[in-house]
């Protein structure tokens, strides 16, 4: 298969970046092109929004955080943007998203993660940003990891899944 | 971990320079060494505190899709529906949580139009109905986690 230069520098950075002095220079050796040019992609890739964030990723449970909430809210929709924007401000929010409910059974719309030491101060956290979101009024759900079975982060393309 | 191993962690989830000496940059920043930032860089690698350093990929904008999905799993089967699962190469994460919606997985597919077919497939080999709730919007959030 042939792949596109672009392709070719996202499967190369994807495992992460070398800790020497010219990191974006031993990539480039890789992939026989210039320093230059590499970082020239790479930032029109970040510009056009193909990578998302570049820096570190995080393990959370090294750090202590061993307690993972998924938090689900129903707000009115003409007010899900503005309360979106409010939760996802605040520092101990770690994604934010909305999504379409599910009939009564899952009337949810609004979704954010929450990461805590322990699931009491996820608990003491959700129950300050509700007051300081204002979301005190609407119902929701704190629903707290038992086991994590998977977690992949590569991409291969051709559609083929690197997985560990 | 020390104060300035957090120091460290906060400022490079931040961002990385995409530049020549990007931790030359990153150094002078903090107002530390570049050696002894890529020391102690290296040893929050080996230790396992950061997983990588690098990009964080947009599914959508390369073309692919993302999607969460939710099974209420009878609690007798839940080892054979995860392995059942977890065995979809497109299944990228999976937890267990505490809800009659019990597992919740994410897919991510090459092309949008595939999302569909994994999740009938998933529903054919499990017997079990999936909740399918894509993304309508994202809230940028800063810092992921702070050390």
């Amino acid at each position: 298969m042939m792949l596109s230069l672009d392709e070719r520098i996202l499967l190369a950075v994807q495992n992460g970046l070398p800790i020497c002095s010219r990191p974006y220079q031993a990539i480039a050796d890789e992939l026989l092109i210039s320093e230059a040019q590499l970082l020239e992609r790479l930032q029109a890739l970040r510009q056009q929004g193909v990578i998302k964030r570049w820096g570190v990723i995080v393990k959370h449970r090294p750090l202590g955080y061993k307690a993972n909430a998924m938090i689900v809210v129903n707000v009115p929709d003409e007010r899900v943007v503005e309360l979106g924007k409010k939760l996802s401000a605040e520092p101990v929010v770690n994604l934010c998203y909305q999504r379409p409910r599910q009939g009564e059974r899952w009337p949810y719309n609004l979704y954010c993660m929450i990461h805590g030491k322990d699931r009491a101060m996820v608990e003491a956290h959700w129950q300050r940003l509700q007051q300081q979101c204002g979301l005190g009024d609407f119902m929701s759900e704190i629903l707290f990891s038992r086991r994590c079975f998977k977690q992949r982060g590569a991409w291969y393309p051709g559609g083929q899944a690197l997985h560990g | 971990m020390d104060e300035l191993d957090k120091r460290i962690i906060n400022q490079l989830q931040q961002g990385f320079p995409i530049c020549e000496q990007p931790y030359a940059q990153v150094s002078a920043s903090l107002g530390i060494p570049v050696a002894e930032l890529l020391q102690r860089l290296q040893s929050l690698l080996d230790s396992g505190v950061l997983s990588r350093f690098g990009p964080l990929f947009h599914a959508e904008q390369m073309g692919g899709a993302l999607t969460l999905a939710a099974l209420q799993v009878p609690e007798s089967r839940f080892e054979e529906v995860s392995e059942q699962v977890n065995a979809f190469p497109e299944v990228a994460h999976n937890y267990a949580r505490d809800h009659s919606l019990n597992m919740w997985f994410v897919v991510a597919t090459e092309r949008p139009e595939q999302v569909d077919a994994v999740l009938s497939a998933i529903e054919a080999k499990t017997g079990l109905k999936v909740l399918n709730m894509p993304k309508i919007r994202e809230y940028y959030v800063g810092l992921q986690l702070e050390a």
